[in-house]
């Protein structure tokens, strides 16, 4: 494999008692996109919360197991999360724009990590609402409250506040799936779009969705991970069964 | 056919409907009747001093000189009105501050202790009648304040004092129940660029949280201005305006308290008691809209 953003090493997530993530090892590429997919219920988006430590804001998770960015172990409890969380953004289902202007809610995560020119930040949210294909849809309105946008561009403008922070890697927890087919197809272009810069790693219940935008995909089953592989081999001819069998809809 | 020989019968469910609407809405007539009777009789009564007995309604809202037994009879009423504004809003700042924060520890930072130990601990807090707050206002803040500072220690301090920790539940509870309704997401979105716990806060729950927590604020308020008891108890119940926080003053609510059992029903002097009355009662309607106000910005 080419270069690799993220690795995690038999990582195991538990939610008190219950093992919610079984002994996990991937590498994901960076400038690729990696699609996890399974029914719901199988680890993947608990498997995704790990990689920027959202989980520890869940009291009673436990994680063990490594997970490397180059070489440093971002499970360790030495880590700096907030620095962490520069490098990896996220995406959530719903969209959850701040209660403010549009503008402001690009500025946002500069702003928490100390950028005060008024001039650089105006850079910074054109650039990143440019990236994330909202800008000539805003550029008029940066003042407007973000909850004025409509469904699809508020998960843009939620794309593009991540990436005002400037990540390596963004995480998707199903992006598109809270959305109707053409605001899902727009983000879906943003996506292909993005990988030029970005790694990304997306969660996702549609598997045409996991086989048009990823290059890699990985099976979830049970909190593990049955098969890993390209994405073409995945959808085409997965060496397992029960990968045929949940791509072909036999389940989940 | 089948029923032939019976006399049509109104079906149950419908006679169940009926009484039901006729039994909410005769509440609800009583309700409004009651309100406007209330208001009503609260505002000829109040008017009536100016209308009947002449009295000029700028020397009751300007005046500071309150005689009404001398010669002639001399009705301001500023001292109480600033009294009553100067201790309910002082005990708001005191209030608003530690009621947020409390409820921000108890959503945020210690969710389960707060939950069990300091909810209930706050909600008795609440139960607490007034007089009992009043009786250890006098025993505890008045001599502390006269310790502590020039004057008797009665006064707009120690009325505020008390009369923040009788509103700290109100602010306290509404708080915690705007905190608890974020949506969620807005948490995890602000981690997630990196935010530390205490940006989080800052930026993006208490401003998102903003009209919620105002509206506990000003119903505490409007809680303290209309509070009699425990303020006349430590207020001192001067009727000038005082020159420090610790000299003795009185409010509107104070006055008429006082003053109520010594006037006769249609007096000059009981008129100007109820015009006091009328404008404690307008500034309420003022909070209520205030909060109405606060209230449809949080929807947005």
């Amino acid at each position: 494999m080419q270069n690799v953003a993220l690795s995690t090493k038999d990582l195991n997530v538990f939610y008190g008692e219950k093992q919610a993530v079984k002994n996990i090892s991937l590498d994901f590429a960076s400038r690729e996109v990696t699609a996890l997919i399974g029914p719901s219920g199988c680890g993947k988006s608990t498997f995704l919360r790990s990689l920027n430590r959202m989980n520890d804001l869940i009291s009673g998770a436990k994680i063990t197991g490594d997970i490397w960015i180059g070489d440093q172990n971002i499970n360790d409890q030495k880590t700096d999360v907030v620095l962490l969380r520069q490098k990896i953004g996220m995406v959530w289902q719903r969209p959850n724009p701040f209660h403010k202007s549009i503008y402001e809610n690009i500025a946002f995560g500069p702003r928490y990590h100390g950028i005060r020119d008024k001039k650089k930040l105006d850079q910074i949210v054109e650039d990143s609402l440019t990236k994330a294909a909202l800008w000539d849809e805003t550029k008029d309105r940066l003042n407007r409250s973000a909850l004025s946008l409509s469904g699809g561009q508020q998960q843009r403008l939620c794309i593009a506040r991540s990436i005002a922070v400037s990540p390596s890697i963004i995480l998707m927890d199903e992006p598109a799936s809270a959305l109707d087919p053409i605001s899902s197809a727009k983000v879906e272009e943003l996506i292909a779009d993005l990988k030029r810069e970005y790694s990304i790693i997306i969660v996702t219940h549609n598997m045409q969705q996991a086989a048009r935008v990823s290059q890699k995909t990985a099976f979830f089953l049970m909190g593990e991970v049955v098969e890993y592989d390209d994405t073409s081999k995945i959808f085409t001819n997965p060496s397992e069964k029960r990968t045929d069998d949940y791509i072909s809809g036999r389940f989940g | 056919m089948i029923q032939s020989g019976e006399k049509p019968k109104v079906k149950k469910h419908i006679i169940e409907e009926w009484t039901g609407k006729i039994v909410t809405s005769l509440c609800i007539v009583l309700l409004v009747v009651t309100i406007f009777s209330m208001v009503y009789f609260v505002a000829t009564k109040g008017l009536s001093s100016f209308f009947k007995d002449g009295i000029n309604l700028g020397e009751v809202l300007g005046g500071s000189k309150w005689k009404p037994e001398g010669e002639p009879p001399m009705f301001g009423a500023l001292p109480f009105i600033i009294g009553s504004f100067s201790t309910s809003i002082l005990a708001a700042l005191i209030a608003a501050p530690l009621g947020i924060c409390a409820a921000l520890l108890m959503v945020e930072i210690l969710p389960k202790f707060g939950r069990k130990y300091l909810q209930p601990a706050i909600e008795l807090l609440a139960g607490i009648p007034s007089v009992v707050y009043g009786f250890v206002g006098l025993s505890v803040i008045v001599p502390l304040y006269r310790d502590l500072f020039p004057g008797q220690g009665l006064g707009i301090a120690a009325g505020a004092s008390v009369l923040s920790i009788m509103i700290l539940p109100t602010i306290t509870s509404i708080a915690t129940d705007a905190l608890a309704a974020l949506p969620a997401g807005l948490k995890e979105g602000s981690y997630a660029l990196g935010a530390t716990r205490w940006q989080t806060l800052y930026r993006t729950v208490l401003p998102t949280t903003m009209p919620s927590l105002l509206t506990g604020v000003v119903l505490g308020m409007a809680r303290a201005f209309g509070e009699a008891l425990a303020v006349q108890m430590v207020i001192g119940n001067a009727p000038h305006i005082p020159n420090s926080l610790f000299e003795s003053t009185s409010t509107l609510t104070s006055v008429i308290t006082l003053s109520m059992g010594n006037t006769v029903m249609g007096s000059m002097q009981n008129n100007v008691l109820w015009t006091l009355a009328l404008i404690l009662m307008m500034m309420t309607f003022v909070f209520v809209f205030i909060v109405r106000w606060l209230e449809r910005r949080a929807q947005r």
